[in-house]
């Protein structure tokens, strides 16, 4: 080829140049664990299902959704939201709405009548379920997925459990309850109402069963022992939630005292209040920092009109009238006499001050040990006896629908895994994404959609659904707050960013690799990825 | 040419693209298709401001023309490190003179393609805060007198990089540079009155003159698509953090530049006819501090004690850019 004048060499491009042995470090793609996923008891897959809803596709975000949680409309109504008060954005301005997005969600899919995934191809093994609250329906939800003939035998007339007995109608509509239950009972469980089980073991064996749940709800009510004259009334907590889901609510009159400062305490002081009482007081020994019932249950009660007499104790119940006693918190937080009496006017007492489970269908199973209040199970949920699982309240843990949710998907897959004669391995955990790994700059600022809270007042006198759900706009733009923790959102910055173009597009739902040939490893493109998605690597050679 | 709002919270139009957002709503760097007008292969070094600005301004240059673009570069680390003999990194039509002769050559192109009815080909110039501020000043200055149809883009990195970091009338006070060592009373570059490039080229009261920098993507696509929509001397100016001369990992180029323009340092405007019409605001706004100390060039103003004079007069200098342009006054740039 001639050249030009003083041109020696063949001139080309610079793609020749494989810059990428300049490398010391690679960037390359991750997916950290987002903190609300690791804050879900029910094991949702919670950025991975607003991911869908962001674009508007909220059948898909169901789909997603209901792979670990059969019951989203009960979940966006009852949930205590641990994965709200995980969320990266909470540091950036508030949580994402998670729950009123999951109650959205749930919502459309009754509304539109979307069915839940098919019953797996039959395996020919026999499953019972005992109790058929949230971790029973869950575990029969996912027993039916994978193969297993199920059979849930509860001791109420109707399905629930704890959910129905338990969680006033106000904050779950009982036509939410059974329209979710229903769903699943269409995957072919077959359940038996109205029949308690007294002896799980010879029920296993009896039914011809290969495995069995207890599932059971903490339904009995602790008591405390307090000097009571003859005229003074007494109910606990639980009977009064229970007389009214049963329409025959008790008498509270028109002063009540619950005494207590859990959940259930302040269910009973709001659910006084739409019985008519003037004033419903709750009274705890300690402070409310310290009261196990969640911020929203408490700020909703007090919104309603309910009192509360924190650092106080009932030291005596008369007919019409409390004697209170005054705390004081020692250094160690326990909270301590101090002598100074106090009279409360009450026509009833409620007491709230502890459930606990009645396992005694396990006493004949050998090998079951209790503790704590609940039955002793290892990592796999089974419990002492081969075969024998449990979950929910049944464990001894933290008590909730979530909980009871997520255990009952655990103990579906774990005895599918024993019932194959497979050991069940725990999977490798995923690193978090931390706040840290977050780039705020490029997430914009928005304000938390508040969902519309009915008018106290109005919530007073019925038994109407306290909070509103979101609307199709206001959930869409909920879920676009996610901040898609740990997770490519395709912004497509690190292929915008990188000086050496060593980003390569794939295109829509393909994501991006890197070409290791001009990559320098300057790191930009994990600089400057908004979501923690990203990571440098040392190179090995 | 304000960017349509969006009601959108999640990365909303601060990130390139957005799976989300129309395609007409993304930056042309999120395009598969995007020219890549500076190939891979380059030499520069890893981090790169200059050749992450030079590829930002000239693929959506390209888009504006519709491929018809011409650009003449000046001498600097862009021109080395694009076209070490016999490589080049350019995909398109490239052309290199001297150090101080780019506005004048680039006039001279754009003048024959009028010769030739060939105007619907645009003329691009580019060079470094060296050829721009000091070397090039006088050729840049007629070409703007002489309003010619050429956009002139100043990558600058505030001293002269490729040659080992020297001072430049760019280099901004107490910056340590090989010509301005940390040493002696008044360590680093002098408190001097400085040159503002911008005003300069305001002066001259072309059509266009803006600033820009590699943090805000959109930004500087708009700047470019604006400029290019317009015929005479126009003139851009964008900041471009170096690794090297400013010692910072080269993973903090774009945070540096955010942090230049967020501090008030490095004001981000437009100007027609030799008027500021539109400012962009400072988002979050943050002290000199933060952005001084992630750069080894003003290791001196901290160690071994605190300078606190020297940063006042930094944080002075940001405050009067916030006082001057009002950047903080418009409302801060909603939702999008």
């Amino acid at each position: 080829m001639t050249k030009p004048f003083a041109i020696t060499l063949e001139v080309g491009s610079s793609l020749r140049n494989r810059t990428g042995n300049w490398r010391t470090e690679r960037p390359v793609y991750v997916e950290r664990l987002p903190p609300c996923n690791a804050g879900c008891p029910s094991g949702e897959d919670i950025q991975g299902w607003l991911y869908r809803a962001e674009e508007g596709d909220y059948e898909a975000a169901w789909r997603i959704l209901v792979e670990a949680n059969p019951l989203p409309a009960i979940m966006g109504r009852v949930c205590f939201r641990p994965c709200e008060t995980a969320c990266n954005r909470g540091q950036l301005d508030e949580a994402v709405g998670i729950n009123a997005v999951e109650r959205h969600l749930g919502d459309e899919a009754l509304r539109r009548g979307w069915r839940l995934p098919e019953a797996g191809a039959d395996t020919g093994r026999r499953v019972l379920v005992v109790g058929a609250g949230p971790c029973g329906l869950s575990a029969a939800y996912q027993l039916r997925r994978l193969g297993h003939a199920v059979t849930v035998v509860d001791a109420e007339p109707h399905p629930g459990g704890m959910m129905r007995t338990g969680i006033p109608a106000y904050r779950l509509p009982r036509q939410v309850l059974a329209a979710e239950v229903e769903r699943i009972m269409e995957l072919g469980v077959d359940l038996q109402l109205g029949t308690r089980v007294g002896d799980v073991d010879a029920a296993l064996r009896d039914g011809g069963y290969d495995a069995a749940l207890v599932a059971v709800g903490a339904q009995l009510s602790r008591r405390a022992e307090i000097p009571a004259g003859d005229t003074a009334r007494i109910i606990s907590a639980l009977s009064l939630l229970r007389s009214v889901e049963e329409g025959g609510p008790l008498e509270v009159g028109r002063k009540v005292a619950v005494y207590g400062g859990g959940d259930t305490a302040f269910d009973a002081a709001r659910t006084a209040r739409r019985l008519g009482a003037t004033d419903a007081v709750v009274v705890y020994r300690r402070t409310r920092d310290r009261a196990p019932a969640h911020d929203v249950e408490m700020e909703e009660a007090e919104a309603e009109g309910v009192q509360i007499r924190w650092l106080s104790t009932v030291r005596r119940a008369d007919g019409g009238r409390l004697v209170l006693e005054r705390m004081r918190l020692d250094d160690r937080g326990t909270p301590q006499p101090t002598g100074e009496l106090d009279e409360l006017d009450a026509d009833c007492l409620v007491l709230a001050v502890g459930q606990d489970t009645d396992l005694s269908l396990l006493d004949a199973a050998d090998g079951v040990t209790v503790s704590g209040g609940g039955v002793d199970v290892a990592a796999d949920l089974m419990t002492g006896h081969p075969g024998i699982f449990a979950g929910g309240d049944a464990v001894a843990g933290e008590r909730s629908v979530a909980t009871a949710v997520g255990h009952g998907a655990r103990a579906a897959r774990r005895i599918d895994r024993w019932l194959a004669g497979e050991v069940w391995q725990p999977p490798a955990p995923r690193e978090p994404a931390t706040f840290d790994r977050i780039n705020a700059w490029y997430y914009s600022d928005a304000p938390h959609a508040v969902r519309p809270l009915l008018d106290a007042a109005r919530r007073r006198s019925t038994f109407d659904e306290v909070v509103g759900g979101l609307d199709e706009s206001t959930a869409l733009y909920e879920a676009r707050r996610c901040l898609s923790c740990g997770n490519c959102l395709e912004c497509d910055n690190c292929y915008g960013v990188c000086p050496d173009n060593a980003v390569v597009k794939l295109g829509p739902g393909e994501r991006y690799a890197i070409n290791y040939d001009y990559c320098k490893g300057c790191g930009l493109c994990v600089a400057e990825c908004p979501c923690g998605a990203m990571a440098m690597i040392p190179e090995t050679t | 040419m304000p960017s349509t709002p969006v009601r959108f919270y999640q990365v909303g139009s601060f990130a390139a693209g957005n799976r989300l957002l129309d395609p007409s709503l993304r930056t042309v760097q999120s395009e598969q298709g995007r020219t890549n007008s500076l190939t891979s292969g380059h030499r520069a070094c890893q981090g790169c401001g200059e050749a992450l600005g030079a590829r930002y301004v000239l693929d959506a240059a390209m888009r504006a023309s519709a491929g018809q673009l011409v650009v003449v570069n000046a001498t600097g680390c862009l021109e080395v490190f694009s076209t070490p003999y016999p490589e080049s990194s350019w995909q398109v039509p490239w052309l290199h003179s001297l150090f101080a002769n780019a506005p004048a050559a680039a006039s001279g192109v754009a003048a024959a393609l009028h010769a030739q009815g060939r105007d619907s080909v645009r003329v691009l110039a580019q060079g470094g805060d060296g050829a721009t501020f000091d070397i090039g000043l006088g050729c840049l200055s007629g070409m703007f007198e002489r309003n010619d149809d050429v956009l002139y883009v100043c990558y600058d990195n505030e001293a002269y990089m490729n040659t080992g970091v020297q001072r430049s009338a760019a280099t901004p006070p107490a910056a340590r540079t090989a010509t301005t060592e940390a040493v002696g009373p008044e360590p680093g570059n002098s408190f001097g009155r400085g040159k503002d490039m911008p005003r300069v080229a305001m002066a001259h009261g072309i059509p266009y003159v803006a600033t820009a920098t590699v943090a805000d993507l959109h930004d500087i696509e708009e700047k470019v698509t604006a400029a290019m929509a317009v015929r005479g001397a126009r003139y851009l100016h964008v900041l471009v953090p170096c690794p090297l001369g400013w010692g910072a990992p080269p993973d903090q180029t774009v945070r540096l530049a955010r942090q230049a323009k967020e501090s008030g340092l490095f004001p981000v405007f437009t100007a027609r006819d030799g008027e500021v019409t539109e400012v962009s605001p400072i988002r979050h706004r943050i002290p000199v501090d933060g952005y001084l100390r992630a750069q080894r060039r003003y290791r001196h103003l901290f160690e071994p004690e605190e300078r606190t004079e020297d940063i006042a007069r930094i944080q002075a200098m940001a405050d009067a850019n916030i006082a001057r342009y009002g950047l903080l006054d418009p409302p801060q740039r909603g939702p999008q």
